[in-house]
């Protein structure tokens, strides 16, 4: 159980405070309703641009880095298709500092031609280092680009071409702040050896005084429902073939997304799953393999990707794959699988609330969600997900129909 | 009015005083040393048996690395499936890894699944078979994996540097081509982990919410195997041939948009007085986000996602390395702006309020880093595979605390000199 409190101010920023003893550290969180998604296809990839020139300096604070180290501080952020969150751990003593910092930042930038200059270059080496310099790096932009036709989780969240990074200008920075980074679109959580009336009375001095500005309203063309399977081929200068396959798959606060993890764990999670002992240890037709989901707010996107042994014909690794989805639908799972995936998932939440920040950011996101209760109640309801339950959402998801093939061929 | 120009007052965290919480100390009957630390809100702990079965004891490349890997792939009573499984049931992750002096085994797990775990642990580390088919897997993919590795100019750089720092036979300095892979045995594997497992010299680290009876259930399941304490820091003797060439410049992929710059110079280890000072002058180079190369190189001039130096953990010989990633036409220009930098701090004293930043900052992290039983015993691990103790822990405060500013700038006379440095730049 993580306990917080909850309470919001005026101009309409919701505060959660998670109180916890045993540490003489404080995080302070904040997670603004703004994601890639909320990009205009034109224009990709600025929502994480933007998270890089929060960084160059507010409206009264020159530089937010240094006082925050100065404070014994440290801090980052980052940027998804659905939020953006900046996070910062520093001794509680020394809160008021992350106070100071965060407000004036919600309050406002300084707008610098400088760090729009540098950070634009900065976002474009990290473009390049992850998405170009690399073997394979260009396979989410494309499977992106086949499994999505309208909705903008079509584009990365780094963005859709350097050139959309390159040709942001400052009235595109300062339209973007204006319209999401009011209270009303952000949620502060503080966690830490504080209490809640404390908060609160840091809360209504720095961010009270902040104009609540006008709620931005998302409007995201929703994804038709795919009727045909969708293939794709490259060639490209790396070593080995590699497959990926895609299906859409539930939005976030669907019942189904839990049967959805679960399917994945059963496919892939770890040296007893389905897919590493049938593909890669028994037919050996492949050297890894892996399942996934995007975890995404709207609908998402469940992958199975790995790499050919050389010499592997293309088809049959595929054929190998759809036979052991195609297994799971049709024959399901025993419980004791059921069980393993269940006892799996509750190691994977304990581990994952170990740490202040982890618990902090989690109820940030539950919040935005719609209720940081969710987070203590995620436990019952992976339980509560049963055999049958798995194999009617494996017919759903892994029907031809909803299939998006990406074929990468070694030209060497 | 508030006036937000104004910043709240701060505790300077220098002021702060830090305490490691101490480990309980157990000795099994055979003589392997517990070292164990109970905290935590969450009913899980993490395990790790480390043996002194690194690659510094290998006959062949790559044997260490093999068998370590392969210790979950079969014993004679279960296949890699079931041990897998074994573990997966429960909801626990086993891993492995192998570093140049340890190996090593854990174990994540919620805590009241100890009891069902450390047996199938036990039968790893004495019954392993090495079967011929797994090795064969094992051989395959390893050398698929590194065929993908070897494009990337980061990896490249990676290898090549430590083998001009230490030579391509020594220990830190040798890597893996796939005539390596090709060559292993399971005859190898067999001796490795006969010699070095089975019989070999172990320590253990546990750490999280302990069952109260851990220390008979650890006696009950190690406490009778061959195993011996490992009781002084081993000095294998390691010839280290450094490259006599300091500068070079590879083309790895010809389509390349980066480079990966490495710059590394020669450095003592923890024994060495200077080491701790070192991490101060360190993070004022490039050991935080707020560092002179971040400051130059990523937010002044934009040529790069991250810049980074820090001194290689190793037990003995090691190196202080400076890593980025910069764009292709900007890497010269990178190169030498680093030196710059090297230059500024040879020459010029850190001022008053960027020295009590960087001290505020290193003692806001360590508090932060003592924060849960994982950290903990993270650190004291360091300290006791170094053969070091407590003392250095608090040594290491005082001096990030105190050191002046002269002192720093002497250091940075004695290990940024240019002409020490290697110097790489892979395509």
């Amino acid at each position: 159980m993580i306990n917080f409190e909850r309470f919001t101010l005026a101009n309409g920023l919701k505060v959660l405070v998670h109180e916890d003893r045993n540490t003489p550290m404080a995080v302070v969180n904040v997670i603004y309703d703004v994601g890639a998604r909320d990009e205009s296809p034109e224009k990709t990839g600025f929502a994480h641009l933007f998270e890089h020139l929060m960084f160059g300096g507010s409206v009264n604070v020159p530089v937010y880095d240094e006082p925050l180290q100065l404070a014994g501080g440290e801090n980052n952020a980052f940027t998804t298709n659905d939020m953006t969150n900046y996070y910062c751990q520093l001794p509680v003593e020394n809160i008021e500092t992350a106070f100071w910092l965060e407000s004036d930042r919600m309050l406002s930038l300084a707008f610098g031609d400088k760090s729009l200059d540098v950070q634009r270059k900065v976002v474009c080496e990290e473009f390049k280092e992850h998405y170009i310099n690399k073997p394979y790096g260009d396979v989410s932009h494309k499977l992106r680009e086949l499994a999505y036709t309208t909705h903008p989780y079509r584009w990365m969240t780094i963005g859709k071409e350097l050139k959309h990074v390159e040709d942001a200008s400052l009235q595109d920075v300062k339209d973007f702040f204006f319209k999401h980074y009011t209270p009303g679109n952000a949620i502060l959580v503080v966690a830490g050896n504080i209490d809640a009336a404390t908060v609160k009375e840091l809360a209504e001095k720095w961010f009270g005084p902040i104009p609540g500005g006008e709620k931005y309203i998302r409007r995201i063309p929703a994804e038709p429902k795919q009727t045909a399977p969708r293939t794709m081929e490259v060639k490209a200068n790396v070593p080995l073939d590699a497959l990926y396959k895609a299906w859409h798959m539930s939005s976030r606060l669907d019942e189904r997304y839990y049967a959805t993890e679960l399917i994945t764990e059963i496919l892939s999670g770890g040296g007893s799953s389905r897919l590493f002992q049938a593909l890669v240890k028994e037919k050996k037709l492949f050297s890894n393999i892996e399942c996934h989901h995007f975890g995404s707010f709207d609908e998402g996107l469940l992958m199975i990707e790995g790499k050919l042994v050389k010499g592997v014909q293309m088809k049959d690794a595929e054929a190998a794959v759809l036979e052991e989805v195609n297994k799971l639908t049709k024959e399901g799972i025993s419980e004791k699988e059921l069980q393993k995936v269940k006892n799996k998932t509750e190691s994977m939440l304990a581990f994952e609330d170990m740490s202040l920040m982890n618990r902090a950011t989690n109820i940030a996101i539950y919040e935005l969600l719609g209720d940081a209760e969710l987070m203590n109640q995620e436990l019952e309801r992976y339980q509560q997900v049963t055999a049958a339950q798995i194999q009617e959402e494996c017919g759903r998801i892994f029907n031809e129909n909803n299939s998006n093939t990406l074929y990468y061929y070694s030209n060497n | 009015m508030l006036n937000r120009t104004i910043a709240p007052p701060i505790k300077d965290a220098v002021e702060f005083t830090l305490s490691l919480k101490p480990y309980t100390k157990y000795t099994l009957d055979n003589g392997v040393q517990v070292y164990a630390i109970d905290a935590g809100g969450q009913e899980v702990l993490q395990l790790e048996m480390i043996f002194y079965a690194g690659n510094s004891y290998e006959t062949a490349n790559t044997v260490a690395a093999a068998t370590n890997q392969l210790l979950k792939n079969g014993t004679s009573t279960k296949n890699a499936f079931e041990i897998n499984e074994a573990f997966e049931y429960y909801g626990a992750y086993c891993n492995r890894s192998c570093s140049h002096e340890t190996a090593s085994v854990s174990l994540h797990t919620l805590s009241r699944h100890l009891p069902s775990l450390l047996p199938v642990i036990k039968e790893m580390i004495t019954d392993s078979v090495f079967p011929e088919n797994e090795l064969k897997i094992y051989k395959q993919n390893s050398k698929q994996k590194l065929s993908v590795n070897l494009k990337k100019c980061d990896f490249v750089a990676n290898r090549l540097i430590d083998a001009y720092l230490y030579g391509e036979q020594h220990p830190y300095g040798k890597y893996s081509v796939a005539a390596d892979y090709d060559a292993l045995t399971t005859d190898q594997l067999k001796q490795h982990f006969n010699q070095y497992y089975v019989n070999g010299n172990c320590v253990i680290f546990v750490a999280g919410k302990l069952p109260e009876d851990l220390f008979e259930q650890l006696n009950t399941q190690f406490g009778s195997l061959q195993l011996k304490a490992h009781n002084k820091r081993e000095d294998i003797a390691n010839s280290l041939a450094a490259a006599t060439e300091k500068k070079y410049r590879i083309q790895n992929d010809l389509k390349g948009v980066q480079g990966a710059i490495r710059m590394a110079t020669h450095f003592p280890n923890r024994h060495h007085p200077d080491f701790t000072k070192m991490m101060v002058l360190n993070t004022v180079l490039g050991g935080y986000f707020g560092s002179r190369l971040m400051s130059n190189i990523r937010e002044d001039k934009g040529y790069t996602y991250g810049i980074h130096s820090f001194v290689q953990n190793h037990l003995q010989d090691s190196a202080l390395v400076i890593s980025t990633e910069a764009g292709k036409d900007v890497c010269e220009a990178a190169v030498i702006e680093i030196y710059k930098e090297m230059k500024r701090l040879r020459e010029e004293l850190i001022d008053d309020e960027e020295l009590l930043l960087v001290r505020n900052y290193l003692i806001g992290i360590i508090l932060g880093d003592l924060d849960g039983p994982f950290h903990i015993i993270s650190r004291w691990k360091n300290i006791i595979l170094n053969g070091l103790d407590g003392n250095y822990f608090y040594n290491s405060i005082d001096t990030i605390k105190n050191i002046p500013a002269e002192e720093l700038k002497q250091l940075a006379n004695t290990y940024f000199a240019e002409d020490k440095f290697y110097e790489l730049v892979v395509i």
